[in-house]
């Protein structure tokens, strides 16, 4: 029953998350042949190659080149758990040997944009960079595949991924869009680096153009093994760091589509400028503002403290004014909410900071206070100098932490010295700090709130969560994992409150109404392939002219 | 002449050095590790086994005598060496960007000389009359609004203005196409930043030709040409503005040498993929060698502008050659 419930709610989120506004999607649209999207990208490219990059400056104009083995299901999206088959055939595997082997079938019709053939030596040879890289060769993410014992390939169309243990992080994280498959001859007669500088992929656009700093640009793959696809005839990414230029671009007819999205008021001012030229989708993002207390830190070391600051922040409250004027909404635990393993409001409504009496809880926070002797606590939250949202969340918490008689202001860094700040262990008192993920991975994700992980800037030690985590990463069973989750969540965000959650981040992409096919994915690295994108050119003509 | 010239190229050299070492060491006091950027800059966990193989790749962990000894002789056989960020090579980085950056140097610096010297030549003729009280005032203008606010209004002037005459918003372009492969697309891109530029230059320009003229116009061989019965328009353009040009002349190629490298702000208002940006850029992120080589390229331009503003002058002024 309980895994039914679930199963409802994932359905229901899956349809419910994507609030699609603007004009009604309702009708039966024919994809058209023709033409080329112009996307604006807030970033610039480091390097093309995804196995050593974290950024969507580079996922955005790069993901249309490449294949990866799975992926999110480009027509359900926003759904977390659904993925489908890329260059597998078929259905994404099953597991078998008690969860710990997966045989992938991989298509025999699929060319590399050179001419190579696709086959599983090409799949192992990727994820062999990725999951055993050689000494020397970076690879950013291998902590995802440590549970991989051994990648074969038992014919030419066939790789069989070995893992030590069962362990649900498998899938979600072969689906990272980060995993573009190279060709193995590409890297036995060029090296592991040549794809930094290179592309030959199989994906629906070839590589065509590049200007470091200003745009990237793909042509039709004409062999693209998703047969009818890709609808453009190719694609320009126009890198455009600043926000304002990328808004006024769309308004201006200079930009179609910005995938990473815009805050609400940006929206709002595209809407009223050109109407129902521009559609807006909505969704949960996988991205949450933590606040992270040093633990090493006095008074931070007193889990009163930390109990009582968390316990002050309306969340409710804060979601409902917030997201008017920032890029958060969504109240919840530490897992995506809305996934299966994701805490209900009637369990986050057990833990501390997240019942519906405010005013009980702030009474709560300041008797905390008091018992540990810091009645007239002054705190500088240490914050990361970007606006949205970062600068207006902090603002928010200062004004939270006041109702409680607390003492704030805000120290707020550039992103580089603000790292190097949160890395030196002994330099802030209480900091915002995020997490953000691709793919919705909650048991992979959660390693974020663990003691001792690289990217815990709370310092402090707690063998009770490692042991849970443990557990969690040998766990099978969906049913056994969301209970272990529950406790480590409670132990992480009450009994200790060792980082505490805020709000998560809430993703709006307003765009030209010519532009279809595309659907919102909680994440802005998700379904950046762009082969399901189609212009309506009649419509681009009226809008645009010309 | 010749001697003059030769003169002042030898005292490049020591400049363009001092210039280096001065660079170079300042970097090294600038605290940041691209290695760390790279992997952890936004928050991502950095391996610190992978930060140090950077680190090594990238020659941070030699000895500093060593990493200068290197890029002096990089610098004496024209290699740049490779940006640290990219991995490309730091002379085609430049090379990318330089073209958009000379062009807007050039139509701002145009536009400045444009509005400039006629305006400061009237409202010098025309002293303390309505016409002299409006070219100050557009100069003032000129002098106190910041060029990137300008852009900022002329992008929306254009949002709204089309959009209430034409029906539809338009902007300029937002990413480059050299003039000789689409002149209109070149031009309508870069029209609106040299517009924002040259005006803010030509407002500098524009009171430094007026309070030249001024002095010379009561020069005592002016009066001698008005004795003689010269009419006003050969005494101004024949006699006055050549000797007016000294001080306009300095300022035109410090302000041409400063757009090569100084439109930061301008550049991220109209997403031009210049100099300016890649300089902030390069800094952000630690970049040692890009940062270097831009420094010195920029550094480069201000001498080789004050050695050609010095041979004007020495066309100009005979004086000054023979002092």
């Amino acid at each position: 029953m309980k895994k039914l419930w679930r199963s409802a709610a994932t359905t229901a989120f899956a349809l419910g998350v994507a609030a699609i506004f603007g004009p009604a999607p309702a009708k039966a649209d024919t994809p058209q042949y023709g033409d080329e999207l112009r996307l604006v990208v807030g970033s610039n490219i480091p390097s093309f190659d995804a196995h050593i990059e974290s950024t969507f400056g580079m996922i955005h104009p790069i993901r249309p080149f490449y294949s990866v083995l799975i992926r999110v299901n480009p027509d359900n999206p926003s759904s977390p758990t659904d993925f489908v088959c890329d260059v597998c055939e078929g259905t994404v595997p099953k597991a078998t040997d008690g969860g710990t082997k997966f045989t992938f079938k991989i298509r025999k019709d699929i060319k590399f944009h050179d001419g190579t053939p696709l086959t599983a030596h090409d799949v192992k040879a990727t994820f062999d960079k990725i999951v055993f890289p050689p000494e020397g060769i970076a690879s950013n993410r291998v902590a995802y595949f440590r549970a991989v014992e051994s990648i074969t390939t038992p014919d030419d169309y066939t790789v069989v991924f070995k893992l030590k243990t069962p362990t649900g992080t498998f899938l979600p994280s072969v689906a990272m869009p980060f995993n573009f498959i190279y060709a193995k001859k590409d890297l036995d007669t060029h090296g592991y680096t040549w794809h930094q500088k290179n592309v030959n992929g199989t994906g629906a656009f070839k590589f065509a153009e590049y200007v470091p700093g200003s745009h990237v640009r793909g042509e039709k793959y004409e062999g693209f093994h998703h047969k009818g696809m890709p609808y453009l005839d190719g694609f320009t990414a126009i890198a455009a760091p600043k926000m304002s230029v990328r808004l006024q671009a769309i308004r201006g007819g200079q930009a179609d589509i910005e995938f990473r999205g815009f805050p609400p008021k940006a929206r709002d001012d595209l809407v009223k400028a050109l109407g129902n030229d521009i559609t807006v989708q909505e969704s949960d993002w996988n991205c949450v503002l933590i606040v992270t207390p040093n633990h090493e830190v006095k008074p931070m070391d007193d889990p009163r403290v930390r109990r009582a600051l968390s316990l002050a922040i309306d969340r409710k409250g804060g979601s409902q004014y917030l997201s008017k004027i920032a890029i958060v909404k969504t109240v919840g635990g530490i897992v995506f909410p809305g996934h299966p393993l994701a805490a209900t409001e009637a369990e986050l409504s057990q833990l501390a900071g997240y019942g519906n009496d405010i005013e009980a809880n702030r009474a709560e926070a300041k008797r905390l206070l008091k018992e540990a002797g810091h009645e007239n606590l002054k705190v500088t939250l240490h914050n990361r100098g970007v606006d949205q949202p970062y600068k207006v969340v902090g603002t928010w918490l200062i004004d939270q932490w006041k109702k409680i008689g607390v003492q704030a202001d805000q120290w707020v860094q550039p992103s580089t010295p603000f790292y190097a700040t949160l890395r030196s262990k002994k330099d802030f008192t209480i900091s915002l700090d995020f997490n953000c993920q691709s793919i919705i991975n909650p048991i992979a994700d959660i390693s974020k709130y663990l003691p001792g992980a690289g990217a815990n800037y709370a310092y402090f030690q707690d063998e009770q969560l490692v042991k849970w985590y443990d557990e969690l990463l040998a766990e099978g069973d969906e049913g056994k994992q969301r209970e272990i989750i529950r406790k480590y969540e409670k132990r992480v965000l009450d009994d200790l409150a060792s980082q505490f959650i805020t709000l998560w981040w809430y993703k709006i992409n307003p765009y030209r109404s010519y532009v279809k096919g595309w659907k919102i994915a909680p994440s802005h690295y998700l379904n950046q392939a762009l082969d399901n994108i189609w212009i309506d050119q009649t419509e681009k003509k009226r809008q645009l002219g010309g | 002449m010749y001697g003059y010239i030769v003169k002042r190229l030898l005292m490049l050299l020591p400049t363009l050095l001092g210039a280096a070492i001065l660079v170079f060491l300042l970097l090294r006091l600038v605290p940041g590790d691209i290695c760390l950027i790279k992997f952890g800059g936004e928050g991502a966990y950095a391996d610190p086994e992978q930060i140090k193989q950077c680190q090594e790749r990238l020659g941070l962990t030699q000895p500093i005598y060593i990493q200068f000894v290197e890029y002096i002789g990089g610098y004496l056989t024209f290699d740049l060496g490779t940006s640290m960020w990219t991995g490309r090579a730091v002379g085609h980085e430049i090379a990318i960007r330089f073209e958009l950056s000379l062009q807007i140097a050039i139509m701002a610096t145009l536009t400045s000389i444009i509005i400039a010297i006629p305006l400061g030549v009237i409202s010098a003729a025309k002293q303390n009359t309505a016409v002299d009280y409006f070219v100050r005032g557009f100069s003032i203008a000129g002098i106190a609004m910041p060029s990137f606010w300008l852009g900022i209004l002329i992008i929306l002037g254009l949002l709204i203005g089309t959009q209430e005459f034409l029906g539809r918003p338009w902007m300029p372009p937002i990413h480059y196409k050299p003039i000789w492969e689409d002149p209109i697309h070149n031009i309508s891109q870069l029209i609106w930043p040299a517009l924002a530029t040259g005006y803010r230059y030509s407002a500098v320009a524009t009171r430094m030709t007026r309070s030249a003229m001024l002095e010379v116009l009561g020069e005592d061989y002016v009066r001698t040409a008005r004795a003689k019965g010269l009419v006003e328009s050969v005494i101004i353009n024949k006699h006055a503005l050549k000797n007016a040009m000294l001080p306009v002349v300095t300022i035109i190629g410090m302000e041409f040498a400063f757009l090569m490298g100084g439109l930061v702000v301008t550049e991220q208002v109209f997403n031009l993929n210049g100099i300016g940006k890649l300089f902030v850029e390069s800094v952000t992120q630690s970049d040692f060698t890009l940062t270097q080589a831009l420094v010195m390229l920029v550094v480069t331009i201000f001498i080789v502008m004050n050695f050609i503003v010095d041979v004007l002058y020495a066309w100009l002024d005979p004086r000054i050659r023979y002092s």
